[in-house]
């Protein structure tokens, strides 16, 4: 089974994240930049769906040179190949372009796969949107959200979550899947791991090479403001005998907040 | 034209649904446009009702036995072709696990961008504005969009219902022409959780526990507490989560689920950086905490020093008593 990841680097999920008004952006330095948490469950799986069918892994991420920390984890994790689809233009929020460039070198460059997987979520743009787009772009199956995966020959059964219930849907591949938290355990790399990974080299597709028109890849969402949410008023703090703070909790939820 | 995708589970139109009819009614009104509504699926006719109540003139019913359950791949393409038929200037989804699931599709389908989960909504100069927390709520973008129709996902719990009124409208109903092969991806079946009737993103009010109720046992006290208040629901923090206490279903926070409910009540969580950003847009938050440096109790509207175990018991009974009288 031929397996592709599409992983994103993110600040962590403790970065306090401050904004430079003038240029509507993230001001990076400070920050710690991760392989995105939903992202670990989509390689965990590709390596597991190799162990049980054979087959290869290889790992994409679309960014700039800084990404191949993250291509590097995940071939220390167990993955065969990773490849940098190399863009220097900084975060646009925008899904859509993102999606495009992944399906262009899925069109042209690598049309073998069975599998495409992803996190179900980079969490800081916390859009969600590229694998489905994806999906679309290229007229395969989606399931996003997934906790469960069984893939027998080119069919494939997958649970995915949503409100208080799981669907199931039976697909056949090639398609695209998105893994939730709980899908499994993503493995600690280990030390032959890591130092497999620094011997192993990435390699770089620039952007400029896919033969994209501007206009395909001009965002078509635009960030006008970035701020800090307003921060929450002061409120009462009370402490005492445990009775007493029920009958004032109670009456604050009753008759101020009257939220009850 | 503003329309407005209506999902429907178990026969029934979602809350969080009628929450973007509303809205897309309000920005309908700014733009003096027409406001409609869709649905799809098979033998939906008699949820068209509901939709002009709150505010649809119009309601497109589209109609396949093949659409009887969800499909991606088939509902975006329903949509695609009565999109491109009417030519809305704005379309808004509910920010479910359907709309999230849908609009990307939709959106990829018609070349133009999509704002998730947006908070806000406006008009400036003809065009959409919106407001979506990004980096888990620490931050709110204000992103326009290039390209038309502008796609929305409005997060649930955030957008006022208008006051329904006793308004008729047309349904137009249409058979969608799709065949076997294009539906690629359908439900089979929906598994509903044992004892989780709400979801925590749906749920008016959300109790959550964290760390401080020291084993999975103790969520039963939770769980007596919304036994007592109406539509809420359960919620734990990211520890108490990978602790295995409670399923991640209920996990608030980055690698959880962003909630707004109406009371948000934290016990026995101290308020990380990662918890906060899901649960911050909450209206009113309580917290009680054994720690009186505990971050949380800095957030809270009404906050309580002291132990959990202690004052649960007599919180419950003073609830009760509210909703004796």
């Amino acid at each position: 089974m031929n397996i592709f990841v599409f992983v994103k680097r993110v600040p962590d999920t403790e970065s306090k994240i401050r904004i430079d008004h003038k240029a509507n952006k993230i001001i990076k330095d400070g920050l710690n930049f991760v392989l995105s948490p939903y992202d670990e469950y989509a390689v965990e799986e590709a390596l597991r769906l190799r162990e049980a069918h054979g087959g290869k892994v290889t790992v994409f991420s679309v960014g700039a040179d800084e990404v191949n920390i993250i291509l590097k984890k995940c071939l220390a994790m167990g993955a065969d190949e990773a490849v940098l689809l190399k863009d220097d233009t900084p975060e646009t929020y925008d899904g859509l372009r993102t999606a495009k460039i992944i399906a262009k070198v899925l069109k042209d460059k690598f049309m073998d796969y069975d599998l495409l997987l992803f996190g179900r979520l980079s969490i800081g743009a916390d859009n969600g949107q590229v694998q489905t787009m994806v999906a679309q772009l290229l007229d395969l199956p989606q399931i996003n959200v997934v906790t469960k995966l069984e893939i027998e020959g080119n069919q494939g059964t997958a649970y995915r979550e949503i409100e208080g219930a799981s669907e199931k849907v039976a697909f056949s591949l090639p398609a695209v899947l998105s893994a939730q938290k709980g899908l499994n355990e993503p493995r600690y790399e280990t030390l032959k791991g890591i130092m497999m990974a620094k011997r192993k080299e990435i390699p770089v597709l620039p952007l400029e090479d896919l033969g994209m028109s501007a206009e395909e890849l001009a965002p078509l969402m635009e960030v006008v403001n970035l701020e800090s949410p307003p921060p929450r008023k002061a409120g009462t703090v009370f402490e005492g005998e445990a009775e007493a703070a029920a009958k004032k909790l109670a009456q604050f939820l009753h008759e101020e907040a009257k939220v009850i | 034209m503003v329309l407005v995708f209506i999902e429907v589970r178990e026969g029934k139109v979602k809350k969080s649904s009628l929450e973007a009819l509303s809205e897309g009614k309000r920005r309908a009104d700014d733009l003096g446009a027409e406001l409609h509504a869709v649905l799809i699926g098979h033998e939906l006719d008699e949820l068209a009702p509901e939709c002009f109540s709150f505010g649809a003139t119009k309601v497109h019913v589209l109609e396949s036995t093949l659409l009887s359950q969800y499909s991606p791949s088939g509902f975006s393409r329903a949509l695609k072709e009565l999109v491109e038929e009417l030519k809305p200037m704005v379309i808004f989804f509910a920010a479910s696990s359907m709309g999230k699931d849908l609009a990307p599709r939709l959106a990829a389908w018609l070349n133009v961008g999509l704002a998730t989960d947006c908070t806000e909504t406006g008009i400036k100069d003809g065009r959409l504005t919106v407001v979506r927390p990004i980096f888990a709520g620490n931050v709110f973008a204000t992103m326009v969009f290039k390209a038309s129709p502008q796609i929305a996902t409005l997060r649930p719990n955030v957008f006022p219902l208008v006051d329904p009124v006793d308004a008729k409208g047309e349904a137009a109903k249409k058979n969608v022409e799709i065949t076997e092969d294009q539906v690629k991806d359908a439900v089979q079946e929906i598994m509903r959780e044992e004892g989780s009737e709400l979801d925590v993103t749906e749920a008016e009010i959300l109790i959550s526990g964290g760390r401080g109720l020291k084993g999975p046992e103790n969520f039963n006290l939770l769980r007596e507490l919304a036994s007592i208040l109406p539509r809420s629901a359960v919620g734990a923090s990211r520890s108490a989560v990978d602790s295995g206490w409670i399923d991640h279903q209920n996990q608030v926070g980055q690698t959880g689920k962003t909630v707004s409910p109406n009371l948000y009540m934290a016990f026995g969580i101290s308020g990380a950086i990662q918890h906060v950003a899901g649960m911050s847009s909450s209206k009113v938050i309580v917290a009680v905490n054994k720690d009186p440096d505990a971050p949380i109790l800095k957030l809270a509207d009404f906050g309580v020093v002291g132990d959990l175990f202690k004052v649960i018991p007599p919180l419950k009974e003073e609830l009760k008593k509210i909703f004796a009288d």
